[in-house]
């Protein structure tokens, strides 16, 4: 028997909430006595691939010949890798939760999303996920004998743990019900979701213009950049940087606010970070209400300050 | 043409979020419910739609008699017909699985939903409905575009976007994008009116089954005092985030 892990790479390399779910994965399969399979999708080399391994997977099956944008497919996969399995574990990103639904229809298991919690008993399985835009954390409990799951990022530490494992590549091809016919891939190296560090700023930074220093920032800090509703609204940013609640739901290790007065809408994307820092001229800005630090200041002051300040660290 | 909008009637973003019973159910006093902002670019779209190509739009939600006055204000939008499926949602399996069975009697070119409901965040209902009709999905859509036989998608990846084609029937899990914040619909007085004279069709639901079950919520524990930092000591900032919190 053994836990079922699909493993999502971008552009040939996993992802790090890749390695965050095989680490899950293991830890569960320890105390039920079970091993761990992993599911690769696309073209893949194979030192790549015995990266499952050392966190981990003894088993790594992959597909080459399928396309991770074929859910359909990827779906069909998965349910027939799984046979002798009772849990698979997905983590949180687009391409997951375009494939989990499809598995548990397959499996009749119910699907459990934004998880946040371990298993500790396979046979009876409950876990807790976030819920109301992260205002509110729901216990929620497995009434199927197979589940599905996806893992919130950030919420669980990789930790190597490596095993034997043998590597199975599989030749089959699948058709697919849609086609792809283009890809704007984003300029930021950092995938925003995944960070370990966010630097963020709003309406407060008066125009696109300035956020030259806002990325500077970002680079000393190795993080993705993020930016409020309105901000990505008037076009001075990408949708895609857009957090809060209509927008993405991040929790970094560290959320550095700046000119972003700290709506309840905006909160609620954020407020799962473990630290936050605020950055604001108005003392009464209600991000102070939520941060960890706060510097009450002109951003055009602060910001170039903080750069200094992490380069002078960086080059120590 | 026939779409279909789910539409999850959700508390306004603005809510504070209470629960009841020992903490077992999500306590609707004083709360205001709206359209899930996700559903509404969906519904926006849809009404669209309807103006370009004689669409007809239907909305759809599970849900008690509670939700009526959110599914009028999608009718008072511009929607044709509203369709309430007559159950308490149980979990994202048991809502999907209604909603499919209701498709599967009636016929629909384009079903709208949205790519998660801003209450259960779980961003499951449209993949499951998909695999249940077994119909294209497209999910985090941020595009849509429809000439002649051909559709054309964009939605948000990990890392980009991608553009898709495929044919009808379909799903999507929508959001902004889909159209612009700005050309979303405020129901005007002559919407209201007529949204009162609109069908709304109330159905018995069919599924007992659900796959999970939601046993308590708690509140996220309260954070501690903020720790103000004078802005001209900024290597204070930068020793705590360093050394006493060590995140960076
Ligand atoms: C249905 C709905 C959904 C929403 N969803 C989201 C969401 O997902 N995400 C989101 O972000 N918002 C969301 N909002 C909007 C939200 O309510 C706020 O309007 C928004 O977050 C404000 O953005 P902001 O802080 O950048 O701008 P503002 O509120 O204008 O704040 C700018 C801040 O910058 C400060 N400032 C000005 N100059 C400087 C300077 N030189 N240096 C430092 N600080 C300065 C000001 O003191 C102020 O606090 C939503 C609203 C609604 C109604
Ligand atoms: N009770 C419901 N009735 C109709 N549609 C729903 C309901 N719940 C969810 N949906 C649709 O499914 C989408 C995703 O919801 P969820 O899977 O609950 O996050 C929503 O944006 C709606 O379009």
């Amino acid at each position: 028997m053994s836990i079922t892990v699909y493993t999502e790479n971008w552009e040939g390399k996993f992802r790090k909430s890749t390695f965050e779910a095989v680490c899950y994965a293991k830890k569960i399969a320890d105390i039920s006595n079970k091993e761990v399979k992993a599911i690769s999708i696309g073209e893949i080399d194979e030192n790549e691939l015995k990266k499952l391994s050392n966190f981990g997977a003894n088993t790594i099956v992959s597909y080459p010949k399928i396309k991770k944008n074929n859910e359909k497919g990827v779906a069909t996969i998965i349910k027939n890798e799984s046979e002798n399995s009772n849990l698979i574990i997905f983590s949180n990103t687009f391409n997951a939760k375009s494939i989990a639904p499809r598995v548990s229809v397959k499996l009749n298991a119910g699907l459990i999303t934004n998880v946040i919690s371990e298993i500790n008993d396979l046979e009876n399985i409950s876990v807790k996920r976030q819920s109301f835009s992260s205002k509110a954390i729901e216990s929620i409990r497995l009434k199927s004998n197979c589940g599905v799951i996806t893992i919130s990022p950030n919420a669980f530490n990789v930790t190597e743990n490596v095993v034997s494992f043998n590597i199975e590549v599989k030749a089959n091809e699948l058709d697919s019900n849609i086609s792809i016919t283009g890809k704007d891939v984003n300029k930021g190296k950092i995938s925003l979701s995944e960070a370990e560090v966010v630097v963020s700023a709003g309406r407060g930074l008066k125009g696109p213009e300035n956020w030259n220093m806002i990325e500077e920032l970002a680079d000393c800090l190795g993080a993705a950049t993020a930016c409020s509703k309105p901000v990505s609204d008037i076009g001075w940013r990408p949708h895609s940087e857009h957090v809060g609640q209509t927008g993405k739901a991040i929790a970094p290790n560290l959320y550095i606010a700046i000119g972003i007065s700290g709506a309840i809408q905006h909160l609620a994307g954020v407020n799962s970070s473990k630290i936050m820092v605020a950055i604001n001229t108005d003392p009464e800005a209600p991000f102070f209400k939520a941060a960890d630090y706060g510097i009450v200041g002109d951003a055009f002051n602060v910001v170039p300050k903080l750069i200094d300040e992490l380069k002078k660290i960086n080059n120590n | 043409m026939n779409i279909l909008v789910c539409i999850s009637s959700v508390p306004d973003t603005t809510s504070k979020i209470n629960f009841t019973e020992n903490n077992t159910k999500f306590d609707k006093n004083g709360i205001q419910f709206v359209i899930n902002p996700y559903d509404e670019f969906g519904l926006t779209k849809a009404i669209m739609l309807k103006e370009k190509l004689q669409a007809n739009v239907s909305v759809i939600t599970v849900g008690d008699a509670s939700v009526e006055p959110v599914m009028r204000k999608a009718l008072a939008i511009g929607a044709d017909k509203a369709v309430r499926i007559n159950m308490q949602p149980m979990d994202s399996f048991s809502t999907a699985n209604e909603i499919a069975s209701y498709v599967k009697q009636n016929k629909y070119d384009i079903i709208i939903a949205g790519k998660e409901s801003s209450d259960y965040n779980s961003g499951a209902v449209p993949g499951i409905i998909s695999e249940i009709l077994d119909i294209p999905f497209v999910n985090a859509c941020n595009g849509l575009n429809i000439e002649g036989e051909e559709i054309n998608l964009s939605r948000e990846i990990d890392g980009g976007i991608e553009k898709i084609q495929t044919k009808i029937p379909l799903i999507i899990g929508g959001q902004k994008g889909l159209v612009e914040e700005s050309e979303l619909k405020i129901p005007n007085m002559r919407g209201i009116m007529t949204a009162r004279t609109k069908p709304l069709e109330v159905i018995e639901a069919t599924t007992t089954n659900h796959l999970t079950e939601s046993i308590e919520f708690e509140k996220p524990s309260v954070k501690g005092e903020c720790k103000m930092i004078d802005e001209n000591n900024i290597s204070e900032l930068v020793n705590e985030l360093q050394n006493v919190t060590k995140v960076i």
